[in-house]
């Protein structure tokens, strides 16, 4: 394989609930390369959440090894996980998690501020990447006055802000009505061919099908699937 | 980074304005009561020990109430004392009240006073004319001295020297007239304090004055004093002297050291501003216990937005400066609100009780710095507890 970005091997999660301990991730093998898309496929219940988490680098696993993009993260303390997921990771949430407060191009800056880049390089960014996902009139609008759609495109944007190695999305279409559901996979298709990598978790098997490769999780183990197969 | 800081704490702070406004306010009564109080205190101190001073420093009063063998200090007496080492000036005096009459205007209830030369070596006594000398005391001189408000009595909006007065039907001559403000004698300003207010003042020489009453005792003397170091030490050679002249006998004569009164008085009002700034500062730890309780709501209110923050790569010691920035702000807003205040109701006080307003450089420096130290101190649990959140469980909790 050549532009092997992420690589897991043996990864496996535990959590001590009370007295026991419960076993989440099995053992997962996974390796994506640069310029995939890939669906995480799964019940609730099944792991895919810790799996995402982990990815992430907003957990960490109990045993195994992850190397993203050269590096190996399990070695890294909390402060350099921040930066990590600062730099490495763009994070798209279910329910946007958008700061309410700012304006859509102070929500897409946020990332960019924690990677010190200075105000003006930053305001360019954001204007970019707001273009990007089509918001280019939208740019001084809050949170409560864009429709959902709208938000999660104002999310995305930020998750692209500093050109990540992966992005992240955690059911991305789960607050989103089928129509804009829709539009918003067709971004992410967009941003898959201008070579973004995107591994994208979901339970719904409509919207996995929009990915080029499917991964499916079941009490933590994980088995690879095609898209066409599913 | 740190300006982003700044800015998104003051977006927080701006964003819950009612909320920020009962926070500080514990901070601001505090700091406010603080600047108030040490202001007033101090302004109230500093007006008394300066008008003590003006009145006493380096003065000692003799006060003689004598036995009924002898009513007062005799001239040997006098010249005894002034013998005493570190004694500069013997200033006798005698006062008794007599009408006066001065171009067919007659003056009830005028007080006349008896001194000596010495009384007249304090500089800003006079505003007009010249003092009394020795050569007034030694030849009788028919001369005296008298004061803005006998003027006023006598001769309205004219030049009193050179005019004549008479007093126990002898013709006195204005050589002077005291100045306004420095009215420097220590029995005087208390007799004023207490409302014995006359219709006015003369000052003659005293050996006039003693062939007036008929006596030849004086019964009030003011010691002026070299060194201040050695007070205590001339007192005691004093006291001696009078025991011998009296006779050791008791409650003969009265000294009156205002050094010493004043140096009570410092203790007393510095032990007093303690107290207060002791009392102020409990405000100002409730009012930081308000901003610490503020911060943990809003720490937990923002469970999401911390986690978000942290998955979108903010670092924990980063996290931990914003809300410490946060806490501090809020604090110092407070405090600067409170001096603010402060320095406008201790003006107001100033003027109301009718002193000279002084800033206190000293109170606005440690309510300044009591305050930012509140909001770290405070600020410090929320902000760790903040940093300490793990982003899964804080994006969870939405």
């Amino acid at each position: 394989m050549s532009n092997v970005i992420l690589s897991m091997r043996g990864i496996t999660k535990q959590y001590r609930m009370g007295d026991e301990m419960q076993t989440v991730l099995r053992g997962i093998d996974l390796d994506v390369e640069q310029g995939e898309f890939v669906a995480v496929l799964g019940p609730s219940g099944s792991g895919k959440s810790t799996l995402m988490n982990i990815i992430g680098c907003l957990d960490t696993p109990t045993s195994g090894s992850y190397i993203l993009h050269g590096r190996d993260v399990g070695s890294l303390d909390e402060e350099e996980l921040s930066s990590v997921r600062n730099k490495e990771i763009g994070f798209i949430f279910q329910s946007f998690q958008l700061l309410q407060r700012q304006n859509a191009m102070q929500n897409v800056e946020l990332p960019l501020v924690y990677s010190g880049m200075h105000t003006h390089d930053r305001t360019q960014r954001a204007k970019q990447m707001l273009e990007r996902v089509g918001l280019s009139d939208k740019l001084y609008h809050y949170p409560n006055q864009l429709s959902g759609g709208q938000q999660q495109r104002v999310a995305i944007a930020r998750a692209l802000a500093n050109h990540p190695t992966i992005l992240l999305a955690d059911e991305p279409t789960g607050a989103l009505d089928q129509q804009t559901g829709k539009q918003v996979m067709s971004l992410f298709h967009d941003l898959n061919e201008d070579g973004n990598t995107i591994i994208m978790i979901t339970h719904d098997i409509g919207i996995a099908r929009h990915a080029k490769r499917i991964v499916r999780i079941l009490d933590g183990n994980l088995t690879e699937g095609v898209a066409e197969d599913a | 980074m740190l300006k982003e800081c700044l800015r998104m704490s003051w977006q927080n702070i701006k964003g819950n304005k009612m909320r920020t406004f009962l926070t500080t306010l514990g901070i601001i009564i505090g700091v406010t009561a603080i600047i108030t109080l040490i202001t007033t205190v101090e302004g109230a101190t500093n007006e008394i020990t300066s008008q003590f001073t003006a009145l006493g420093a380096g003065k000692v009063n003799v006060s003689v109430s004598g036995t009924p063998l002898k009513r007062g200090l005799t001239e040997d007496d006098i010249q005894r004392i002034s013998r005493i080492d570190n004694i500069s000036g013997v200033d006798p005096s005698v006062s008794f009240k007599q009408h006066v009459a001065s171009e067919g205007t007659l003056c009830e209830d005028v007080s006349i006073e008896g001194r000596s030369a010495a009384y007249f070596t304090d500089a800003g006594l006079i505003g007009k004319g010249r003092g009394l000398t020795e050569m007034d005391m030694d030849r009788y001189s028919h001369v005296c001295v008298i004061d803005t408000e006998l003027n006023a009595n006598l001769f309205p909006n004219e030049d009193p020297i050179g005019k004549e007065l008479v007093i126990s039907g002898i013709s006195y001559r204005i050589v002077g007239m005291l100045s306004d403000e420095n009215d420097n004698d220590v029995m005087r300003a208390m007799s004023l304090m207490t409302g014995g207010n006359s219709g006015g003042l003369a000052i003659i020489p005293y050996p006039s004055a003693l062939r007036i009453t008929g006596s030849n005792s004086v019964n009030s003397l003011t010691l002026y004093i070299q060194d201040t170091a050695f007070t205590d030490d001339t007192i005691s050679d004093v006291e001696e002297v009078l025991n011998a002249a009296f006779n050791y006998r008791d409650n003969a004569w009265q000294i009156i050291n205002l050094d010493s009164l004043l140096d009570t008085m410092n203790t007393m009002t510095g032990m007093m501003t303690t107290m207060l700034a002791g009392i102020a500062s409990i405000a100002l730890l409730v009012g930081g216990i308000g901003i610490m309780n503020m911060m943990l709501v809003s720490v937990s209110e923002r469970t999401t937005e911390i986690g978000l923050r942290k998955a979108l790569g903010a670092k924990p010691s980063l996290i931990q400066t914003q809300f410490l920035i946060e806490s501090v702000m809020l604090s110092l807003m407070g405090g600067l609100i409170g001096i603010v205040l402060g320095i406008i109701l201790s003006m107001l006080i100033a003027g109301w009780i009718g002193m000279t307003f002084t800033l206190s450089t000293g109170a606005i420096a440690l309510a300044f710095t009591f305050s930012a130290t509140v909001g770290i101190l405070f600020g410090w649990a929320p902000a760790r507890k903040a940093s300490r959140l793990n982003p899964i469980d804080a994006l969870r909790s939405m």
